[in-house]
């Protein structure tokens, strides 16, 4: 199994101002990926040193290509929002765990739970759930209204209820107070909860559903190597926080309550 | 066919070029992905007499051309580096020289550590890490000092089955002092340079980026400052240095070299290329060609001529 891919970028477009999708061509897609699952990527630039981690958004194996979905936060995502198309990357691939999704039967429940540029890996999730006739409900978070993105892609897969922290579409307030006042029966009701986003929707995910059976979080750190050599991106463990997990390599999906966010 | 064997203390390489302490684990990772017997030796992470679990996160922020890093020393601790690191590289690459990195808190912690590893029968030279600037106690506080770092390497050379290989730090005001000392308690060579310290802030919230607050720069950006500290060491010394900092390709392996380095760790460019180390090795004879050179020793010859 190879780690390292040459991929092509095929297609690059700011769907909304800040927030990029990037369509990459090549042989990674012979792989199996599962949601969750991430790609890192060395900035065709030599004052950019160390790889960017992004999740997989789509996978089209038909036409050999995966979509990222970034916001452009520093010098380094800035520049790859310049490259041309046809520019090659480098890509390591997929690195991590996914998420675990073998228990669900047709017709069972998933609750999919996302804030911000958490969201892109949970949309291959739900197109692969919704394959194998999961039931899909999806709860995102956003600063506000001008934020979101990927909104229609999500609909067609399942609906999907909004929280913005300003009120200027859907619920008004945070994540974990949309779960606490319309979701009050959410860890009975569905068979697994998928979460990625920022610290705080993590925290929320992780308390609420604690002792769900099928309830898992992916982690975000500043990594290095990504592939678990370097010990940058380490997590304690709830249990005994003496023994320290490295996202990369270990997550960066997670049970909830397994690891200290 | 280039020669690129070379043979210090301890040391007889099939090539002089090894991933540096850090940025390679125990090499467990990256035998996933390519055969480590490519490697001429592996300077393995670290190895404190207790587990250390290392720094808050984040441990890491790019630089140009460079990177900070505090991890801070985190491994497992001898106990285990023992019983299963070790192990693990002897069954699977028996014929690999391993340089183990020893550091601690105090003189009877490296002494400790040192005398342990050095009995693994894989462990061929200890690189004695007196230069790290993430931990709050030992790392660089041994290391800035002649008479403290000459003190320390008498020490474990007294316990140690294997040579030592002493990494010093680019943190001082003058680096050949350190150097003469640590020659005269019996170093078998030299290692360097360890990262030098730097800080980078998030203009947002106005807070270091590294939890640590401080950290380690290495990469590219560094490279000028080795190859100018391993020029200076190279000038009072005769002892084998094991040149670090920024090498990302041959041409930057051999400039090391032509400053005075006997082999040459790759550290950074692992994490931006997992195959930084092996493309290296196999670009080597290549580069030398550019010179005219079928081995590395005729290489050192001309090392000479750039001290005059």
């Amino acid at each position: 199994m190879s780690l390292e891919y040459l991929l092509t970028i095929t297609k690059q477009t700011e769907i909304i101002p800040g927030i990029y999708e990037l369509c990459l061509y090549g042989d990674i897609t012979q792989q199996p990926i599962k949601p969750g699952q991430f790609v890192d990527i060395k900035i065709p630039d030599d004052a950019h040193l160390l790889r960017r981690p992004f999740g997989i958004a789509h996978v089209d194996r038909q036409n050999k290509t995966i979509t990222l979905l970034y916001r452009v936060v520093g010098k380094g995502t800035a520049y790859l929002s310049r490259c041309p198309l046809k520019t090659e990357l480098s890509v390591l691939g997929p690195l991590g765990n996914g998420y675990p999704s073998d228990h669900l039967m047709p017709g069972q429940n998933a609750l999919i739970i996302g804030g911000g540029t958490g969201i892109p890996p949970l949309y291959e999730l739900s197109r692969q759930l919704v394959a194998k006739n999961i039931n899909v409900h999806h709860v995102f978070g956003f600063a506000n209204q001008a934020a979101i993105f990927y909104e229609a892609p999500f609909r067609a897969l399942g609906p999907v209820s909004y929280a913005t922290n300003d009120g200027s579409y859907g619920y008004h307030g945070h994540v974990g107070l949309l779960l606490d006042a319309q979701f009050a029966d959410a860890v009975s009701h569905y068979d697994a909860v998928y979460a990625c986003g920022p610290k705080g929707l993590l925290m929320a995910v992780d308390s609420r559903f604690s002792k769900h059976p099928h309830a898992y979080i992916s982690l975000e750190e500043r990594m290095a190597c990504g592939i678990g050599a370097c010990y940058a991106c380490v997590t304690k463990l709830r249990r005994n926080p003496d023994i320290q997990l490295k996202i990369c390599d270990d997550g960066p999906v997670f049970k909830t309550n397994e690891v200290l966010i | 066919m280039t020669d690129l064997t070379i043979s210090l203390p301890g040391l007889d390489l099939k090539n002089p070029i090894m991933p540096a302490s850090g940025c390679f684990g125990f090499g467990q990772e990256y035998a996933r992905h390519y055969d480590l017997n490519k490697l001429g030796a592996i300077i393995i992470k670290a190895a404190t007499k207790e587990p250390r679990l290392g720094n808050a996160t984040p441990r890491v922020a790019e630089t140009p051309s460079g990177m900070l890093n505090a991890i801070g020393l985190q491994n497992p601790g001898i106990e285990v580096i023992m019983n299963e690191r070790l192990p693990w590289l002897a069954t699977n690459y028996p014929d690999l020289p391993v340089i183990a990195n020893v550091a601690g808190n105090t003189e009877a912690d490296y002494v400790a550590v040192c005398q342990q590893i050095s009995q693994a029968p894989n462990v061929h030279a200890i690189e004695l890490n007196i230069s790290c600037p993430n931990v709050a106690h030992g790392g660089l506080e041994f290391g800035t000092s002649p008479e403290i770092a000459a003190k320390l390497t008498k020490a474990c050379v007294a316990v140690s089955q294997v040579p030592i290989y002493v990494k010093l730090s680019p943190n001082v005001t003058d680096i050949r002092p350190i150097a003469l000392a640590v020659e005269a308690a019996g170093a078998a060579g030299f290692s360097l340079i360890n990262t030098l310290v730097g800080m980078r802030i998030n203009p947002k919230t106005r807070q270091p980026i590294l939890a640590n607050q401080t950290g380690g720069l290495s990469g590219p950006a560094i490279k000028p400052i080795a190859i100018r500290l391993i020029h200076q060491v190279r000038s009072i010394s005769q002892l084998p240095i094991i040149g670090m900092g920024g090498v990302t390709t041959a041409a930057d392996a051999l400039e090391l070299m032509a400053a005075g380095a006997n082999a040459v760790a790759v550290g950074t460019a692992n994490f931006s290329d997992p195959f930084a180390c092996p493309k290296l090795i196999a670009a080597l004879p290549e580069e030398l060609a550019k010179y005219q050179l079928s081995d590395l020793s005729s290489f050192d010859l001309r090392r000479d001529l750039i001290h005059d």
